[in-house]
């Protein structure tokens, strides 16, 4: 704690500062690589490992099973529809997974059915879902305008509480870039893509956005009337902001990640599979990858929409001259 | 700013605290104690077991989607089939205005999921006889030889002689009661005589064959009916519209209903193989506006107008989606959630000690204050909303953990940071909560836009977690506002917190901030440029990046501004002790 007390006091009066809006053009071309290697992750790997949500078909959990035996599982699955593939995998301990191609919704219950004897459990034991062919459409349309709607919204709620479109803007370029690059790491990860995972990559531009703000807030401060003083430009009252709030930025990021992190833990290696885990890997990611976007990619991207303004442009060269004397 | 102004509003806020929880607590004891609810939360099916369906209505030869009137009505009719079939609990909504969500515990019958999907079958069909509720006693049965037979082949819909012996044994043997439990079925032969029981005025009737398809129904609506002058009778009734082909058969229907006796001059509106009104014919309507009368309530008229328009517009339903959960893997979902929540919860509390020391402390107490709220309105929600905790929902809860306990970080870094501007700790904590708050209002005013938009567009089970995560940032604030802040001004005046022990996660020293008293008659002196900037209020903005002047620009400053100050600071130190 010393430390980082002692380094948080030394960021805060700018005795120790992180070139964050100096080396911006580093920073940029860095977030633009991983953004452009993001999108071609999926197209490299053909596309995202989509789960059944969107592919339509049908799932079976079993739990409680004695005899973890994948052929159990597809023996049943052939009796009945004898020209499917089925995917058996044991998830977790005592659990299976069945996914199949498309059946018909009575086909998915005799198959419940028919996988609770063949395994021995009851039929209590056995978790049919079954997703018709649109459904997934359905799940990544609403998705889409529930993206669309809440970038529209939070831009007009910054832009009217910082008073400046351009910290608007930057915000939600960062997002943005957030959201892209996650969704690369997750489709190299070869999760499969699901509702909840669509959840948490909602709940990712809520946190970044959340961490965008408390740092934005802070530069806010800094730089309201920087044309009234002489000491720093306009780019070093940012960067001052992003380092006095970086010990924040560095615990809120670390406080929120645990949690996230313990869901991952618990949803990967005690339940196999299922919302918990497709969810808070989304989360785990862009968390990191929202706190890191703040500081290296929205901040420094406001100062750079402001640096040809007219008033920064002047009061920069005032300053020139007043170092240049001293 | 006056001592006791902070100690007092800090007391009053935690009161207020005090009185929310208090409420909540005995609105739910006493829910409890009436055995209204449960101090469980209501579970989702995902973790309590139990089928979900998710539909998407079809109208059947109508062009595209349902309208929001069309699938609430659709609603109301799958309630009234789901509940029929005897599934106790289940629950249907809408979601996004364009699907309806069938969630029921247990696994359904194939006749309950085929009841569901069906679309609504309305028929008109004229009465020929009716009869008792109940199935009639085995003593009063009519004796085998006063049976009424078939003389010749029936002339129209309402002759008698549609009733074969068989027919009219089936109809006294006929209990309504049980039937009802068994769920009516929907679909009868249209050109066959049926029996149908009407549970409205609890009567069973043999019908004749169908007449007027309900689709031929152009429009229903409740009114207050006009006497012959136009004036208003003070009696609700039901308009019917029908379209031209339905003008045509209803006109012929009470032409020859008009002139029959008894029960035979009625003619039944069936729904689902029930009769939802059996009114009398009191003239030939022949321009397709029939008006029906009789005991309604603004409401009935209103219920019975909108099932008729709802058998106008037949709807059935596509599963989108249909999920059978086990009761076990709810379970174990349920468990990993909980023991995922507690290890986070542990983590961050490390954390917050970790950093923080003693405050870390005030983050736990504040996180629990945070959960015990959370808990309350779940509860409550649950009982007064019929809310239902889902795994999503449970997920959102652990996500929050972190998101609450930022909260608090963002305001303790606050505090630091006025700290290291040399303020003593009860000002710093009230500098430091002016500025924070403003950052946590906004910050939150993002995730609950957030959470609202997800609640409104989304789908699925997206809700249960956008709806937590509203929650939890609205349970955020209040606690921020009536708990952390007015402990920390307590704290603050504390001799602990106050003097920055080493410990208290406030020790000015470790924010390098030099103490003002050093021993041995040492004396720093105190930052006077930035006390005199902060000490007026409503200081211009334009002053603010001066004073974000660093400590050593500061003393610097200071040291240039002679010795009155040090005086000052004296004084100020020796009053401390």
């Amino acid at each position: 704690m010393a430390n980082l007390a002692t380094w948080g006091n030394e960021l805060y009066t700018g005795k120790r500062s992180y070139p964050f809006v100096g080396k911006h053009n580093l920073w940029f071309a860095i977030a633009g690589l991983l953004v452009v290697l993001s999108i071609l992750v999926p197209i490299v790997k053909g596309g995202f490992n989509l789960g059944i949500d969107f592919r339509g078909g049908s799932e079976f959990t079993v739990s409680s099973v004695e005899h973890t035996d994948v052929a159990v599982g597809e023996n049943a699955v052939l009796a009945i529809a004898s020209d499917h593939h089925p995917r058996v995998t044991n998830i977790a301990a005592n659990t299976m997974r069945i996914q199949t191609d498309k059946l018909t919704d009575d086909q998915t219950l005799q198959i419940a059915e028919a996988l609770a004897s063949a395994y021995g459990v009851s039929k209590a034991d056995v978790t049919s879902t079954f997703v018709g062919p649109t459904w997934g459409q359905d799940v990544s349309k609403q998705a889409f305008i529930g993206l669309i709607v809440f970038v529209v919204l939070v831009a007009l709620l910054m832009a009217l509480y910082f008073r400046t479109w351009k910290m608007s803007l930057a915000a939600i370029i960062g997002l943005l870039t957030v959201v892209i690059i996650t969704a690369g790491i997750y489709a190299l990860s070869g999760f499969e893509v699901t509702p909840s995972a669509i959840i948490g990559f909602l709940t990712i531009l809520s946190y970044s956005l959340y961490d965008t703000v408390v740092v934005f807030d802070k530069i806010r401060e800094n730089t309201a009337g920087f044309v009234d003083q002489h000491k720093r430009s306009f780019s070093e009252l940012v960067n001052l902001g992003i380092n006095q709030t970086l010990v924040r930025s560095i615990n809120t990021s670390v406080v929120a990640v645990l949690p996230v992190a313990s869901i991952l833990f618990i949803g990967s290696y005690l339940l196999g599979a299922g919302t918990l885990k497709d969810l808070s890997l989304a989360l785990f990611v862009g968390i990191i990858v929202g706190t890191l976007a703040t500081v290296f990619v929205q901040a420094p991207l406001y100062a750079w929409l402001r640096h040809k303004d007219a008033d920064v442009l002047a009061h920069n060269k005032k300053i020139e001259l007043q170092r240049q004397s001293a | 700013m006056s001592t006791t102004g902070p100690i007092k509003q800090a007391r009053k806020a935690l009161l207020w605290l005090g009185v929310i929880f208090l409420v909540s607590a005995l609105v739910l004891i006493g829910g409890v104690i009436g055995s209204k609810t449960t101090f469980a939360p209501k579970l989702a099916l995902d973790l309590e077991g139990g089928t979900q369906m998710i539909l998407a209505p079809r109208v059947q030869g109508g062009s595209g989607a349902a309208t929001q009137e069309q699938l609430d009505q659709a609603v109301e009719i799958i309630r009234q089939r789901v509940n029929g079939s005897g599934v106790s609990e289940a629950e249907i909504t809408t979601q996004s205005g364009r699907n309806v969500v069938v969630s029921m515990p247990g696994v359904p019958d194939a006749r309950t999921r085929q009841l569901i999907q069906a679309s609504a079958n309305m028929e008109f069909r004229p009465v020929i006889v009716a009869g008792a509720y109940e199935a009639t006693p085995q003593d009063q049965l009519t004796p085998e030889a006063d049976l009424p037979k078939p003389t010749e082949a029936p002339k129209n819909a309402s002759d008698t002689n549609w009733i074969t012996p068989e027919l009219f044994k089936q109809f006294e043997a006929y209990d309504c009661p049980t039937e009802e439990g068994k769920g009516a079925d929907t679909v009868h032969p249209a050109d066959k005589p049926m029996i149908s029981c009407s549970p409205g005025v609890g009567l069973k009737y043999i019908l004749g064959p169908l007449e007027v398809p309900g689709a031929n129904i152009a429009d229903a609506t409740s009114a207050m009916g006009r006497g012959q002058q136009g004036v208003v009778t003070g009696q609700w009734v039901v308009n019917l519209v029908f379209n031209p082909e339905g003008t045509k058969q209803f006109a012929e229907v009470t032409q020859r209903l008009i002139s029959l006796p008894g029960v035979q001059n009625q003619f039944a509106i069936v729904l689902d193989g029930t009769v939802i009104s059996a009114p009398t014919t009191n003239a030939v309507i022949a321009d397709g506006r029939a008006e029906i009368s009789g005991n309604f309530t603004e409401e009935s008229s209103k219920a019975l107008a909108d099932q008729l328009k709802f058998g106008a517009l037949p709807i059935s339903f596509d599963i989108q989606s249909e999920q059978q959960i086990s009761a076990t893997l709810g379970a174990d979902q349920l468990k990993g959630g909980l023991i995922a929540g507690l290890i986070g919860l542990l983590l961050v509390a490390i954390y917050s000690i970790f950093q923080y020391r003693m405050l870390g402390f005030v983050t736990i107490l504040s996180l629990i204050a945070s959960g015990v709220l959370t808990y309350l309105a779940i509860v409550l929600l649950g009982w007064s909303m019929n809310y239902r905790l889902s795994l999503a929902g449970v997920a959102g809860l652990i996500v929050s953990i972190g998101l609450i306990a930022d909260s608090f970080i963002v305001y303790f870094e606050r505090i630091r940071d006025e700290l290291r501007d040399g303020r003593p700790l009860p000002s710093a904590v009230e500098m430091g909560w002016k500025r924070a708050k403003r950052t946590i209002l906004a910050a939150k005013a993002v995730n609950i836009l957030a959470a609202v938009v997800l609640y409104v567009v989304a789908v699925g089970n997206v809700r249960g977690f956008a709806f937590t995560l509203g929650l939890t940032a609205i349970v955020d604030i209040v606690v921020v506002y009536l708990f952390t802040h007015p402990i920390l001004q307590l704290l603050s005046k504390t001799k602990f917190f106050g003097e920055g022990h080493r410990f208290s996660g406030l020790d000015p020293s470790l924010l390098g901030v030099v103490p003002l008293y050093q021993g041995a008659g040492k004396i720093r002196s105190f930052s006077t440029e930035a006390e005199s900037a902060r000490g007026k209020k409503n200081a211009s903005a334009a002053k603010e990046a001066e004073r974000r002047q660093t400590i050593a620009e500061r003393r610097q400053a200071a040291a240039h501004s002679g010795a009155t100050k040090h005086d000052d600071s004296a004084q100020k130190d020796s009053s401390n002790g």
